[in-house]
C-alpha cells in the first residue's frame, strides 16, 4: 500500500511517518511542499493520502482528485468506506483521508487509528513545548520585575521576591502575573 | 447558561457580518455568544460543519449546495436562512493579459474585454499553451460566475482556457509565477496581487451578474431545527451588523477589527478599501498613476436585502451545476437546490422588526434594468438593476427552458 502524507509542518510529517513505519507492506512518501503538489501526488499514484486539516492545499487536492483522468483509480474523502465515529475521531485529530476506490475497509482502518493517535501525540508535544516557552517567558518577566524593584527600592534580591510573593498571595494572583504588572507599570512611567 | 453557537470561517473580506456581529455585542444583545473558527481551506470549514465541530458555516453558495446533493461528499441537506453578502469578487489578470484586453484607468465593459479575451485565447490555444484561470473553489461563485462570463463572450472554459483551483492566500504568487494568467477571487486578495504589482484588476464580478449570490450562511438541516431559536437570534444579530457595517462612519473601525490576526490577519488599508467598493486596478509606476475606481456595486453586505435568500438564486446554482459539470437536469435535485435556500426562517427572525421583508421568495434574476419597488411583507424595498451583462434573464419557473439557452 502507498500512503502519501501531506503536510506542510515537516517535524508533523516526521512524526507521523515513524508512527506508520510499524504498518507491514507499507511504503511511505512525504509531501511537504505546496508547489508542484499535484504533480508529485500525480507521480505517486498513492492509495491513501493523508493530510493535516489546516492545510490550505486541501481544496486544490479535492478538485484534482473529483477532475483529474491522470490517476488510474479514483480517490475519494474516505467517508465514503468508514464509519461516523471514525471520521470524527480523524477530524478531532485533524488529519483528513483521501483513499483510493477498493481498498479493504480493515486497511484503512488500520492506517487511520495510527494516523490520528500520531496526530494526537504531535499536538500534546506541542502543547508541552508551547507551556515550556511560556514558563520561560514567565521566568524573563520576573528575573526583570526583580532587577526593577532592586534598582528603585534599593533592596536585595530575596527581600524583592518575598514581597513579590506576598502581594501576589494577597491578590490572589500568580507571582508571573504581578511581575507583568510591574514590568509593564514600569514601561508606562518610561522606565527601560 | 446563555445560548452559544460556534461558526466557521475562512479569512476573507465578506466574513464580516458573523465576526461584527461578536465583536460589536449585537449577538450578546441578542442573548447569543458566538464562537468563531478560523480554517484555510473551504474543505475543512465544510467538514467541521459536517462533523458538528461547527454549528453553521460562512459558505460559498454553491458549495452548500453540492453537499446537499452529495457532490465530493456523501450528501448530507444544508440550510442556508440568511445570505452573507452579494459580489464581492474581481477577476485579476497579470499585466501583460490586462493591458491586451481590458482599458487602462477603468473597469471595461465585459463584453468588450471578453472579445479582447477570445483572440488572445484562440492564440494561445493554437500554440499549445491555452490561458489558465484560477477559481478558489469548483463549487463557488466565483467559478460560476468566470465560466458564465467567458461563455457568452464566445470562450468555452474546459476546451478554449483552462480553470484550475487555487486558495485566495496563494493567488498573488501564482500570478506571479505565471501559474496561472488571471484569477477570480474576493477581497483583499484581488489588491494583494494589485500591490504587489503582479495582477491589474480588470472586472468587478458585479459587472457580470449585478446582483449575484456570493457566501451564504450554512447549517446542516437538523441544526438548523435544533437551534432555531439561536439562529433567529443570529439572523437579527447579522443584520444589525450589516447595518453598521455599510455605514461610512464604521469603515476605520471595522477595517480594523477584520485586520487582526484572528480574523483575516491582513492589512486595514486594502480591507477598508473592499468595504468602501473601492478598488485600486493598478499599481502606481511605468508612467501609470494608481487610480483608485469607485465602484458602488462592488459589494453588497446589506442593501436592498441582500441578505434574503432567494429560492430563484439557489436554483440559478443548481443550473450552472448542471452546465458545468453534465450529469443532466434532475428535477429532483433542483427541488433539493431550491429547498437549501430558506426565506421562511429569514422571516421568522425579522417579522416585527424594521427590517424591510420581501412579499416573493423567488424572483426573476436579471429582469431589473432601473429602480424598481417590490412588494414586501414589511417595510419598503427598492430593487436596482440586477441585469446579467449579456442580458439573459433567469426565470425560475422553467429551468430547463434556460438551460437550453444557455449554450
Amino acid at each position: 500500500m502507498r500512503i502519501a502524507i501531506v503536510d506542510e509542518s515537516a517535524s508533523r510529517a516526521a512524526v507521523i511517518r515513524d508512527g506508520l513505519a510499524a504498518l507491514e507492506n507499507c511504503e511511505i512518501f512525504v509531501l511537504t511542499e505546496r508547489h508542484g503538489l499535484v504533480a508529485e501526488i500525480g507521480r505517486i499514484d498513492p492509495d491513501v493520502v493523508l493530510m493535516d486539516l489546516g492545510n490550505p492545499s486541501r481544496d486544490v487536492l479535492e478538485e484534482y482528485f473529483a477532475v483529474s483522468r491522470a490517476l488510474a483509480r479514483p480517490i475519494a474523502m474516505f467517508v465514503d468506506q468508514s464509519d461516523g465515529e471514525s471520521i470524527a475521531a480523524s477530524i478531532d485529530a485533524g488529519v483528513s483521508a483521501y483513499v483510493v476506490d477498493g481498498l479493504a475497509a480493515h486497511r484503512v482502518h488500520s492506517v487511520m487509528d495510527l494516523a490520528v493517535r500520531r496526530f494526537n501525540a504531535f499536538a500534546r508535544l506541542q502543547a508541552d513545548l508551547a507551556a515550556a516557552h511560556g514558563r520561560l517567558a514567565e521566568r524573563e518577566t520576573i528575573d526583570k520585575a526583580k532587577r526593577i524593584l532592586m534598582r528603585t527600592r534599593g533592596l536585595p534580591e530575596p527581600e524583592v521576591y518575598a514581597e513579590m510573593r506576598r502581594t501576589a498571595m494577597s491578590q490572589g494572583k500568580r507571582i508571573a502575573d504581578i511581575a507583568d504588572a510591574i514590568v509593564t507599570a514600569h514601561q508606562l512611567m518610561g522606565g527601560k | 447558561m446563555g445560548l452559544e453557537l460556534t461558526i466557521g470561517f475562512l479569512p476573507l473580506v465578506d466574513a464580516c457580518l458573523p465576526i461584527l456581529a461578536h465583536e460589536h455585542g449585537f449577538a450578546e444583545e441578542e442573548g447569543l455568544s458566538l464562537r468563531l473558527v478560523r480554517d484555510m481551506s473551504w474543505a475543512t470549514v465544510l467538514d467541521r460543519l459536517l462533523y458538528g465541530h461547527s454549528d453553521a458555516a460562512h459558505m460559498i453558495a454553491p458549495l452548500a449546495i453540492a453537499a446537499t446533493l452529495g457532490r465530493g461528499r456523501p450528501a448530507q441537506p444544508l440550510s442556508v436562512p440568511f445570505v452573507l453578502g452579494l459580489n464581492g469578487n474581481a477577476v485579476t489578470m497579470r499585466p501583460e493579459l490586462a493591458d491586451r484586453v481590458a482599458p487602462i484607468g477603468r473597469l471595461g465593459d465585459p463584453a468588450e474585454i471578453g472579445a479582447a479575451l477570445r483572440d488572445v485565447a484562440a492564440a494561445r490555444l493554437g500554440a499549445g499553451r491555452p490561458l489558465r484561470f484560477g477559481v478558489v473553489h469548483r463549487y463557488s461563485s466565483h467559478n460560476y460566475m468566470l465560466r458564465y462570463w467567458l461563455a457568452a463572450c464566445g470562450i468555452r472554459p474546459g476546451r478554449d482556457v483552462e480553470i484550475a483551483t487555487i486558495p485566495p492566500p496563494f493567488c498573488a504568487d501564482a500570478l506571479e509565477a505565471g501559474e496561472v494568467d488571471a484569477i477570480c477571487v474576493g477581497e483583499p486578495w484581488n489588491s494583494v496581487a494589485v500591490e504587489r504589482g503582479v495582477g491589474r484588476i480588470v472586472l468587478a464580478t458585479a459587472q457580470i451578474w449585478r446582483r449575484g449570490v456570493e457566501k451564504v450562511l450554512a447549517l446542516r438541516e437538523p441544526m438548523l431545527d435544533e437551534k432555531r431559536d439561536e439562529v433567529e437570534r443570529l439572523i437579527r444579530a447579522m443584520c444589525r451588523a450589516g447595518r453598521h457595517f455599510v455605514d461610512p462612519a464604521n469603515w476605520d473601525a471595522n477595517a480594523a477589527i477584520l485586520a487582526r490576526a484572528e480574523y483575516l490577519d491582513g492589512d486595514a488599508a486594502l480591507i477598508k478599501r473592499a468595504i468602501s467598493d473601492r478598488l485600486l486596478l493598478a499599481r502606481a509606476g511605468d508612467g501609470q498613476e494608481g487610480q483608485i475606481v469607485h465602484y458602488p456595486d462592488f459589494m453588497f453586505q446589506y442593501r436592498e436585502a441582500a441578505n434574503f435568500p432567494w429560492v430563484s438564486q439557489a436554483e440559478w446554482l443548481y443550473t450552472q451545476m448542471v452546465r458545468w459539470e453534465g450529469g443532466g437536469f434532475d428535477s429532483a435535485d433542483a427541488a433539493k437546490a431550491a429547498r437549501v435556500f430558506r426565506p421562511d426562517v429569514y422571516r421568522a427572525a425579522l417579522i416585527g422588526t424594521d427590517e424591510p421583508l420581501p412579499g416573493a421568495s423567488s424572483k426573476v434574476e436579471g429582469s431589473l434594468r432601473q429602480k424598481t419597488a417590490v412588494g414586501s411583507q414589511q417595510g419598503r424595498i427598492i430593487l436596482e438593476g440586477n441585469s446579467f451583462f449579456d442580458g439573459m434573464v433567469f426565470d425560475p419557473a422553467d429551468l430547463q427552458g434556460y438551460l437550453a439557452k444557455c449554450d
